[in-house]
């Protein structure tokens, strides 16, 4: 019994950590597709915005110097993963909804685009400063690790519950909030509008394009926020080169699995989270090459759900209509 | 409010709409007052729509001015519209489909203080108690009949303050109960004093709902008269005018025989409508059967059930083969499986771009379309599509840079020629052709008569819905008349008069009220 | 008359956009030119700015990294940049079918993996007992079965119920890594190295044979083959017609008495065979190995590839060299400044947003308030 406590002790947080940039990533994701775009530079977006945050840790470390501020380093750096990962998604905006360029195609170059500058500063910024060796921000990274004060105090709640850095319980409030606007706002509901058929919103006098453009931006700056996340706590400062992974299309995966709802996305992130690790955790004796079955699962289970949803056809819980297909009211 | 104000609520002066070379509405006047039902009466393509459109800001007149409450007005966007209080209905709903009815009622309002959807629910509930509409604010759209989601329509544009309504053939998708209940609410809210337009060609909803009707024949004002002092054929004959002699030569049909008898059949579409109810007719051979109607009457459903592309829940299609005198049923056969029998029936339908054509495509690929799987070979022949896109071409007429150029950078007209060329090519033994006149100047039309007449003479089942009823009553051998999808009349071409005509079209249930089955 | 309306003039916007009718061929390409040539100078003046190479220098040292510019005779490193351009060539060729139709297929990775495997599973149980004349056909068949597999599955879902394909292919993909990662374990050698390493080093049974003593031969010589194939059967054959049509309208292709459903899953057993067919090429004819990472995210660089050739197989050779010559070069000017070589992707990405950014003045025409009529073309 206690075997198995302590197992879900060392599990579920892991879980969860694991979770909290697929929160971040399909939150955001949601959002962009709620306006009828579905941005596949999702992955490279969030590389965007972990690089970015790291790059400005790393200024920020090297020119502060003894006059080092945690709370400042901290802002400096989420508002650079910000600003990195909304100029990403405003050159996706752009192109899709100003240019009417295809989707799929403009969401995959910005992955490329993304991931490329991720791994290039990530990986030679040091270099570029010549510092040599791998990038590392430690000391910001500290102030992002800090756990709630009293959580060492409380026995296996304060380990499920409070020790985590706050990005954690940002990323739960950023997906209720999302979740509150898309469901009980004016704002939301015209969002929702432009989604699901922009000619009856525009009809509606909604300006289609500011909310395309607001929602992708947005959507993307929280994404970013997803690799800020996995840098800045879950390596604790360290880039290593390719090392975020497919966590983006996943997170992309998880929209489908949450149906579009971002509060269902906070449980489904931490199941994801579960699943992804899941093969670390589990003891396959001599029999290593089970894990990797195991860590199919995530990607075996989205694949089910979106079969089962296309099959149910509940008009709940299908995409935004309108998603992929660009909006230009004088189409014949 | 509800006393009668002399000042009209709106007005049109010598308005003119003209798209390309094409004039839509020449010169027309038109006054709405408060507390009046006033109908526009006018056959498709008469322009009554364009001239709506022009109110509620979608089109911006060429000439003329528009005066509301007296005083002149611009309207040159949908807000606009709103501005002034004038609420148009679409026949073509914008709605959201996933949202509730009360959602899409309040969307891209700008409605200060908190967005409380209950307090919404609430208001809503009231306009439907004020003006006796039946209707769950939190419904969802899908969820909805046809009927209800209108509802949701005009309370939209109640719920936006409109004290002006335009309704585009609000009754073309009710039936005749919701017909009904529609008209109660329109005069509840002529009562409450506001002024409502309905554009219409049923002359007995005409007749019983409307206080004046304004009547357009071909983009011009005819005239405005008074309900109470008019009559039915008074206002077909304003509506369709004198009979126009068109020349086209008209053979007598050579030995016709039974080739397409139609039983029976019903179809019905998603929204649960019967777009084709009880539907029964027979096309000869050597004979041109005309079919004529109001747009949308189940004509486009009736064609596409004949070539395999709608679902039939009932009758039968039974086809007479010319050469073995086998008959077959084409009951829910795929297009593909109808051409493995055999039958050799071309169809040029309505939606040529979405359906008849590939507009990417250059006009020798798309001769292919029909006749690409002639042959064992994995390969395509492009030999005998380019002698064709040629001979097309040349024969029609067809103004194009080449033969090589996509189908879709060619004009409308020249677009149909290239269409009904290729169908005709096929050597059909029936033609089922959808409004192949539309958009062509005379000339061209009149090529279109002679191969519609040539294939006649050659013994094909020639069917053609047309919309001109001066051109059905010449081309014509017989002229079936379908309203709301089902067969109101079968009339000889050559003993007929257009007002027969169009009577039997606006009649949009069979008096006397036969219950089917 | 309680509140008067605001009276406003009707006025144009200042910009006004419609769709273009067409264009002709040769101005779509030299705007795409001129895309490409901007976007070649931002991407040089970021790796100047990065590595203090002077401009033409840059493309000097780009060049460098595709060709031995100092001793020409050396061609080898000429021969691993075609061979790289045709296992790009050979996937966006596969992908092309499927875009024709309006398919979505972002899954080229996972099923060209998935020709990997089955050419993997070949060399190393059968590499060294089978005949080669038996071998390679066999080993060609199955790889390609691999690809169409993982192909016709999302396909046969889109054709019954209508399920979103892209995402259902991206999801394919990693299943597809996961059993390679699998695999590795199942295959590792030696023990606990959790690698394939390379199969049969000594014997090379199951090698794709040399041409000529040039090991890179077959397989330039196999994709150029399957261009022209490709090229064919697109243009010129039934099936292809259909795949225009399908992807044109389904209207008009139930109109015509075309299957759609048929000619959805077909073309995806297609795309994905050749697919399968170059994951063969991949593993049999140039790692000798398999892991994971094998296709290095080409079967995404595929669909952009596919895309900017507008799906025109003789001008995607020219866009797979020039993606493979930017990554390349862009890759060994990283190398000499000892900078990280995802300097590439950054390069590629440019090019990408350009060439994605001119298709709109190709396919919309811009008009101002005060000319009068754009010109028509």
């Amino acid at each position: 019994m206690d075997a198995v406590v302590n197992w879900l002790l060392m599990f579920l947080p892991r879980a969860i950590r694991q979770g909290v940039p697929l929160l971040f990533g399909s939150t955001g994701e949601i959002l962009t597709e709620k306006s009828g775009h579905l941005n596949l530079g999702i992955p490279g977006i969030m590389y965007m915005g972990g690089v970015s945050g790291i790059i400005g840790a790393f200024f920020y470390e090297r020119f502060a110097g003894d006059a080092y501020i945690g709370w400042l380093a901290v802002l400096i750096t989420t508002l650079s993963a910000l600003l990195g990962a909304a100029v990403m998604a405003l050159i996706y905006s752009f192109l899709t909804v100003t240019l009417r360029a295809n989707q799929n195609v403009t969401g995959l170059a910005l992955t490329t685009f993304g991931m490329g500058v991720g791994n290039f500063f990530g990986g030679s910024l040091a270099q570029l400063f010549g510092e040599g060796g791998s990038l590392s921000v430690k000391r910001t990274s500290e102030v992002f690790c800090k756990t709630l004060p009293f959580a060492d105090d409380l026995g296996a709640v304060g380990t499920l519950l409070f020790d985590y850095g706050f990005l954690v319980y940002l990323s739960v409030a950023i997906a209720l909030v999302v979740a509150w606007f898309l469901k009980k706002t004016r704002a939301g509901l015209n969002l929702r509008s432009v989604g699901e058929d922009p000619a009856t919103a525009d009809a509606a006098g909604i300006n289609v394009t500011r909310h395309k453009y607001l929602s992708t931006v947005i959507g993307g700056a929280i994404a970013g926020l997803g690799g800020l996340y996995y840098i800045m706590d879950y390596t604790h400062g360290t880039w290593s080169d390719g090392g975020f992974g497919d966590r983006g299309w996943l997170a992309i995966a998880l929209v489908i699995f949450a149906l579009w709802k971002p509060a269902s996305a906070i449980w489904g992130s931490f199941l994801f989270g579960g699943l992804y690790v899941l093969p670390a955790y589990l003891n396959f004796g001599d029999n290593r090459s089970m894990q990797y079955l195991v860590s199919m699962l995530p990607y075996v289970v989205t694949l089910v759900v979106l079969i089962i949803t296309s099959m149910r056809k509940k008009r709940e819980h299908q995409p935004p209509a309108s998603l992929g297909l660009p909006y230009f009211r004088e189409e014949r | 409010m509800s006393e009668y104000t002399p000042v009209p609520a709106i007005e049109l002066r010598g308005i003119t709409k003209r798209f390309g070379s094409v004039t839509a509405n020449k010169n027309v006047d038109l006054t709405a007052y408060r507390g009046e039902i006033l109908s526009i009466l006018g056959e498709n393509g008469s322009g009554k729509t364009t001239l709506m459109n022009m109110i509620s800001g979608i089109y911006f007149p060429d000439e003329g001015e528009i005066f509301i409450d007296g005083e002149p007005a611009v309207i040159s966007s949908p807000k606009d519209a709103f501005d002034y209080k004038i609420g148009m209905i679409h026949q073509h709903f914008k709605l959201v489909d996933v949202f509730s009815a009360t959602e899409n009622i309040v969307l891209g309002l700008n409605e200060g203080g908190k967005y409380d959807l209950k307090t919404a629910n609430a208001q809503v509930q009231e306009i439907c108690e004020r003006y006796g509409f039946d209707i769950d604010p939190t419904k969802k759209i899908y969820t909805m009949s046809v009927s209800e989601k209108q509802t949701v329509e005009i309370i939209k544009v109640l719920y936006r303050g409109a004290d002006i309504l335009i309704l585009d053939e609000p009754t073309a998708v009710l039936t005749p109960q919701e017909t009904q209940k529609l008209f109660t609410i329109l005069r509840r809210m002529r009562d409450d004093g506001k002024a409502i337009i309905i554009i219409t060609h049923k002359l007995h909803e005409v007749l019983s709902l409307s206080d004046r009707v304004s009547v357009l024949r071909k983009g011009e004002y005819v005239g405005t008269v008074n309900t109470a002092e008019t009559t039915e054929s008074e206002l077909t004959e304003m509506m369709v005018g004198q009979k126009i002699e068109l020349n086209i030569d008209r053979s007598d049909p050579q030995d016709p025989v039974d080739r397409l008898v139609v039983k029976d059949i019903t179809c019905v579409n998603r929204q649960g409508v019967r777009v084709l109810d009880d539907v029964t007719f027979t096309a000869r051979s050597g004979e041109i059967l005309g079919i004529a109607g109001i747009a949308g009457s189940g004509q486009r459903e009736l064609l596409e059930a004949i070539a395999g592309l709608q679902h039939l829940t009932e009758g039968d299609i039974y086809y007479h083969d010319p050469k073995t005198g086998e008959v077959e049923d084409l009951r829910n056969k795929t297009p593909l499986q109808i051409r493995e029998l055999g039958v050799r029936l071309s169809f040029v339908p309505e939606d040529r771009l979405g359906m008849g054509l590939v507009g990417n495509m250059d006009i020798i690929d798309n001769m292919m379309l029909r006749s690409y799987r002639k042959g064992h070979s994995a390969f395509l022949q492009r030999k005998a599509p380019r002698d064709l896109a040629d001979k097309i071409i040349d024969d029609l007429q067809v103004v194009t840079p080449s033969a090589h150029t996509p189908v879709r950078r060619l004009s409308g007209g020249n677009v149909r020629k290239v269409l009904v060329g290729r169908e005709i090519a096929a050597a059909p033994t029936v033609l089922m052709a959808a409004y192949p006149v539309r958009g062509l100047d005379i000339n061209s039309s009149y090529t279109i008569y002679n191969l519609l007449n040539q294939q006649k003479q050659n013994g094909v089942a020639v069917i053609f819905v047309g919309e001109d009823l001066d051109v059905l009553l010449e081309l014509c051998d017989r002229i079936l008349v379908i309203g709301s999808g089902k067969i109101t009349g079968l009339v000889d071409a050559r003993t007929t008069t257009k007002e027969e005509i169009g009577l039997l079209m606006t009649k949009s249930d069979v008096s006397g009220g036969e219950p089917n089955e | 008359m309680s509140e008067k309306v605001v009276k406003k003039h009707h006025r144009e916007p200042l910009i006004h956009i419609t769709k273009r009718e067409s264009m002709a061929w040769w101005k779509a390409w030299s705007i795409r030119g001129v895309a490409i040539l901007l976007a070649l100078a931002v991407a040089g003046v970021i790796i100047m700015l990065v590595s203090d190479l002077n401009p033409v220098d840059v493309y000097v040292a780009m060049a460098g990294g595709n060709f031995n510019l100092e001793d020409p005779s050396q061609t080898r490193m000429m021969w691993v940049t075609f061979q790289k351009v045709a296992i790009l060539l050979c996937i966006s060729l596969a992908v092309t079918p499927a875009f024709k139709m309006k398919f979505w297929n972002c899954g080229a990775e996972g099923q060209t993996l998935m020709g990997c495997v089955a050419a993997a599973t070949f060399m190393i149980y059968c590499g060294d007992s089978m005949q080669p004349a038996l071998l390679f056909p066999l080993m060609l068949l199955v790889s390609m079965l691999a690809g169409a597999l993982w192909g016709v599955i999302p396909a046969v879902f889109k054709a019954y119920y209508n399920t979103n394909e892209t995402l259902f292919t991206l999801m394919m993909n990693y299943i597809a890594i996961s059993l390679v990662a699998f695999l590795e374990i199942v295959w590792e050698s030696p023990k606990n190295s959790a690698k394939v390493g390379v199969i049969n080093l000594f014997t090379k049974g199951g090698w794709l044979p040399e041409i000529n003593g040039n090991r890179y031969l077959p397989v330039i010589v196999t994709v150029l083959l399957v261009c022209i194939l490709i090229f064919i059967y697109l243009k010129y054959s039934k099936q292809g017609y259909e795949i225009s049509v399908v992807g044109e309208s389904q209207n008009t292709a139930r109109y015509v008495g075309i299957n759609v459903k048929k000619v959805i899953i077909r073309t995806m057993a297609v795309s994905g065979a050749i697919c399968g067919l170059a994951g063969m090429l991949l593993t049999s004819g140039i790692n000798h190995t398999i892991y994971p990472d094998a296709v290095e995210g080409q079967g995404f660089t595929a669909i952009l590839v596919s895309w900017l050739a507008s799906f025109n197989p003789i001008a995607m050779i020219f866009a797979a060299f020039l993606i493979i010559f930017l990554q390349r070069g862009a890759g060994a000017i990283a190398t000499n400044f000892g900078l990280d070589d995802s300097l590439a992707d950054i390069v590629t990405g440019i090019i990408l947003f350009f060439i994605i950014g001119c298709e709109f003045f190709i396919r919309y025409k811009i008009n101002f308030r005060h000319s009068k009529k754009g010109g028509v073309d």
